[in-house]
C-alpha cells in the first residue's frame, strides 16, 4: 500500500536515525564489533547512516583470545570494505596486565573479563557513546533497558533508575567519565535480524550455517572442542551437523544441531523454533535467573 | 508487513498479564525456555499457577517484590503484522512509565474488569491515551466469564466509558468482551457470546488501519547531520540528512529553510540504496538541494506554502518525571525538540490537572512527579514547532535538569503563548 513502509524498513529508519543522533551529539563514539550476526548488522546500518562519508567512528572489538577463526578473518574483511578504523581491546591483555585474573578449570570461562577490558578501553579511549547490538528480546533485562542506556564513572548500569525514554527524543548528556551506551537494535527480534540479512543480502560468517563440528555435550548445549575447553573426564566428543544462533567467546557459545544450510532454511528454522537464542546457546546466561542483569549492573555489553 | 506499535496499562489484578501472556503464547512468541523459568520461579514461590508477570518483570527488583516498576517492551508477530507492546504498571505512580510507553503507541489497550466496570485507573489510562495522541483504543471487558458472558454488563460498561470518552479526545473507540484465561475473543471469536458482532482482538490489531494515522500533508523534515564526504568521487556533495517527521517530499519540491528563510528546490533524495522518488514518515533519508545554502542540524527543511509554527514563546500540556525536584515558575531547564536543543525558563503554570476527574486546579504553583499540567515556556532561541494534536513529532519536547542531566518532563505543544 501506499505510504507504508515495511516492518523491516521502519526498524532500519529507527536504528538509523539513532545512529545520526549519536554522531550529532557525542564527541567519540565507538561501535561495538563483535563479529556476530547483530554487530554485522549495526555495520550494515551504520553504512548505510553515513553514506556517501565514511563511518565516524572506529570500530572496536573486545576480543576474549578464544574466537572462531573464522569469526576473525571476516571482521578484517568487513572493516577493510568500508575502510573503517579498528580497535582491539584486548582480554589477554588485560590479564597480562594483572587487571583481572584467568578463570581456572574445565569450565574456566573469558566472558566474565571482558567487562573489565571493554571500561578500561572505553576509559583509556575516552569513549563517551558506545553502539552495542543488544535487543530487548533477547533477554528479561534487555527488555527494561533504554536505547540511550546511562552508565556512570564506573560503568555500571542503575536498572532502578533509567531516564524515561519518549518519542524519538534522547537523551545522550553525560559528564566527562560518563558514558552511554546505545543500542539501535532494542526492537528488533532474532527474527527480524535474519529477515533484513535475507533481505539485504548481508554477508555473515559460515558458522551460522549448518556445517560438520566436533562437538561435546554440556549442560544441554553442545560446544565445539577446541583449544579454549577443557573436556571433563565424562564428556565424549563427537562429530555433529551444527551451525552457531549466536557468536560469542567460544569457551561458552553453544552451537544448535541444524541442517539449515542457507539463510532461507536458517529463517524457516528460526520461525519454528520454540527456545530462545540466549537460552539455547549461552551458558553465560544460564547461571542464575538475574545473571544477565547482575553482568550489566557491572558494565556488560 | 506492517509495524503496530501498542500499549497497555494495568495491574495484576485486571488480568492484563494473562492477556499479554495469551496473545504472545498463542503467537508462539514465548519459548519454551522462558516458560520453564516462569513455571520454576512459580513453584518456587509457592505459588498454585503460572505467573505470566514474570515474562516481563525481569529485573531483579520486580522479582523480589512481585511489582513491575518499569516499562517492558514484548514482541510477537502474526503472519499479517509484527506488533511491539509497550507494558506498564498501572497504578499512579507509574504515569511517567504510562506516558513513556504511550509516546509512540498507535494503539492504546486498556482493561477493565467485567465484575468492577470502570474504576479510577481505567479512566486514568485512557485520558492518558487520550493526551498522548494515541490514535486508536481497545477498551477490553476481561472476566467475562465470571458475569456468565452477560450481554447487558458489557453494554453497560460500554454505555459508561462512552460518556466519559466524550471529554475526551478519542479519535477511534473499539469495545471487545474477552476472556484472557479462557481465550475468549483474544484469538478467535468467542462462541460463548454469540451477541458480540465484532471481531476478537487478534483479529482487530491485525486489521486497524493505521497507514493514514501519519501526517502526510505538512512536510516536516529537521535536519540532523550533514553529509560532507569530500571525496574525490562525491566531491560536492552535501546531504542533509534525518528523519521525515510530516508530509511527503519529492525531487522537484520547492522547499525553504527555517530559520534562515533561504529557498531552494529538492533536487535528490538520496539513501545508499539509490535515490527515491518520495520520502514520508518515518524515512531516513539525505535530502541534496539546488543550490548551495547555508543549512545546519537543528534546521528545518519544509514548504514555503507550509510552515510550522515559529517561535520562542510556547504553551504545552507537560508530565513532569522528576523524583527529587519540582517544575515551578522560574525553573531554567535544558529542552530537546526535534534536533534541536535549546534551554527554556518556565514562565508561567496555568492549572494542574486532576488526571482521574480531569479537573483543573488553577491554584497550583507546582507540579511535582508524574503531575501534569499547562505552562508557558520561553525559549533562548526559536523552535519549529506544530501542535502536538497535529504531528506527535513537531509537537513533543523533553525537558532535561541541566544540574542532574536527568529527563525531568515531557511536552506537549498547544501553541504559541496568547
Amino acid at each position: 500500500m501506499h505510504y507504508e513502509l515495511s516492518h523491516l524498513r521502519a526498524l532500519e529508519a529507527e536504528a538509523i536515525h539513532i545512529m545520526r543522533e549519536v554522531a550529532a551529539e557525542f564527541e567519540r563514539p565507538v561501535l561495538l564489533f563483535s563479529g556476530g550476526k547483530d554487530s554485522i548488522v549495526m555495520l550494515r546500518l551504520a553504512e548505510k547512516a553515513f553514506w556517501p562519508c565514511p563511518l565516524p567512528f572506529p570500530v572496536m572489538h573486545v576480543d576474549t583470545g578464544h574466537n572462531f577463526d573464522e569469526v576473525l578473518a571476516f571482521r578484517d574483511q568487513r572493516v577493510d570494505e568500508l575502510g573503517a578504523r579498528l580497535v582491539v581491546a584486548s582480554v589477554q591483555e588485560s590479564i597480562d596486565r594483572g587487571r583481572v585474573r584467568e578463570e581456572t578449570g574445565p569450565r574456566a570461562s573469558r566472558n566474565r573479563l571482558q567487562t573489565t577490558t571493554l571500561l578500561d578501553a572505553i576509559e583509556e579511549h575516552e569513549f563517551d557513546a558506545a553502539f552495542g547490538g543488544a535487543r530487548r528480546d533477547e533477554e528479561k533485562a534487555r527488555a527494561k533497558e533504554r536505547v540511550f542506556s546511562f552508565r556512570d564513572e564506573f560503568g555500571q548500569w542503575d536498572p532502578k533508575n533509567q531516564r524515561p525514554e519518549l518519542w524519538s527524543l534522547y537523551n545522550g548528556r553525560h559528564r566527562k567519565g560518563e558514558h552511554i551506551r546505545v543500542f539501535p537494535l532494542s526492537n528488533w527480534t532474532e527474527l527480524d535480524i535474519w529477515q533484513y540479512i535475507a533481505e539485504e543480502g548481508v554477508e555473515i560468517p559460515s558458522i551460522y550455517y549448518a556445517h560438520r563440528r566436533e562437538v561435546f555435550r554440556r549442560d544441554g548445549m553442545l560446544l565445539a572442542v577446541g583449544p579454549y575447553v577443557t573436556l571433563a573426564d565424562d564428556e565424549e566428543p563427537f562429530e555433529a551437523v551444527v551451525r552457531y544462533r549466536t557468536v560469542g567467546d567460544a569457551s561458552c557459545t553453544g552451537a544448535v544441531e541444524s541442517s539449515a544450510d542457507t539463510i532461507d532454511k536458517v529463517i524457516a528454522e528460526v520461525a519454528a523454533t520454540r527456545i530462545t537464542e540466549r537460552g539455547a546457546t549461552r551458558a553465560d546466561d544460564r547461571v542464575s535467573e538475574a545473571a544477565m542483569e547482575d553482568r550489566k549492573r557491572e558494565g556488560y555489553f | 508487513m506492517e509495524l503496530l506499535r501498542l500499549a497497555t496499562a494495568g495491574s495484576v489484578d485486571d488480568g492484563k498479564s494473562t492477556l499479554i501472556g495469551r496473545l504472545l503464547y498463542d503467537s508462539k512468541a514465548i519459548f519454551e525456555d522462558q516458560l520453564e523459568a516462569v513455571e520454576r520461579t512459580s513453584r518456587q514461590r509457592g505459588d498454585d499457577y503460572v505467573d505470566l508477570a514474570l515474562l516481563t518483570d525481569g529485573l531483579r527488583a520486580e522479582r523480589e517484590q512481585g511489582i513491575t516498576i518499569d516499562v517492558a517492551y514484548r514482541y510477537f508477530a502474526t503472519p499479517k503484522r509484527k506488533f511491539i507492546i509497550a507494558d506498564t504498571p498501572g497504578h499512579i505512580q507509574y504515569t511517567r512509565n504510562m506516558v513513556t510507553g504511550a509516546s509512540t503507541a498507535n494503539l492504546a489497550l486498556v482493561l477493565v474488569d467485567a465484575r468492577n466496570g470502570l474504576v479510577e485507573q481505567s479512566r486514568r489510562h485512557a485520558f492518558i491515551a487520550s493526551l498522548l495522541r494515541i490514535p486508536h483504543l481497545v477498551l477490553c471487558v476481561n472476566k467475562m466469564d465470571l458475569v456468565g458472558y452477560d450481554q447487558d454488563v458489557f453494554e453497560a460498561i460500554k454505555a459508561e466509558f462512552r460518556e466519559f470518552a466524550a471529554r475526551l479526545d478519542i479519535a477511534d473507540l473499539t469495545f471487545i468482551p474477552i476472556s484472557a484465561l479462557h481465550g475468549d475473543n483474544v484469538v478467535d471469536r468467542s462462541a460463548n457470546m454469540p451477541w458480540y458482532e465484532g471481531t476478537s482482538l487478534l483479529h482487530h490489531l491485525e486489521e486497524v488501519h493505521i497507514a493514514s494515522d501519519r501526517n502526510l500533508i505538512d512536510v516536516r523534515f529537521p535536519v540532523q547531520y550533514v553529509l560532507r564526504p569530500k571525496s574525490d568521487e562525491h566531491h560536492d556533495y552535501r546531504g542533509y540528512a534525518g528523519t521525515m517527521a510530516g508530509g511527503v517530499l519529492k525531487p522537484g519540491d520547492d522547499i525553504v529553510a527555517l530559520p534562515s528563510g533561504f529557498t531552494s528546490r529538492v533536487a535528490r533524495i538520496d539513501t545508499i540504496d539509490g535515490p527515491v522518488d518520495e520520502a514520508y514518515g518515518p524515512m531516513a533519508v539525505s535530502v541534496l538541494l539546488e543550490d548551495d545554502i547555508d543549512i545546519s542540524r537543528g534546521d528545518m527543511i519544509c514548504r514555503p506554502q507550509n510552515r510550522p509554527e515559529t517561535g520562542q514563546d510556547v504553551d504545552a500540556t507537560v508530565c513532569w518525571m522528576s523524583e527529587s525536584s519540582i517544575l515551578a515558575p522560574g525553573a531554567k531547564l535544558a529542552l530537546k525538540h526535534t534536533t534541536r536543543s535549546v534551554r527554556a525558563l518556565v514562565k508561567d503554570l496555568h492549572y494542574r490537572l486532576d488526571i482521574n476527574t480531569l479537573h483543573r486546579d488553577e491554584d497550583a504553583n507546582e507540579l511535582t512527579l508524574n503531575e501534569i499540567g499547562r505552562v508557558s515556556l520561553r525559549t533562548t532561541a526559536p523552535l519549529f514547532y506544530d501542535e502536538y494534536r497535529r504531528n506527535r513529532t513537531t509537537g513533543s519536547f523533553i525537558l532535561v535538569d541541566e544540574a542532574t542531566n536527568e529527563t525531568v518532563g515531557a511536552g506537549m505543544i498547544l501553541g504559541p503563548t496568547t
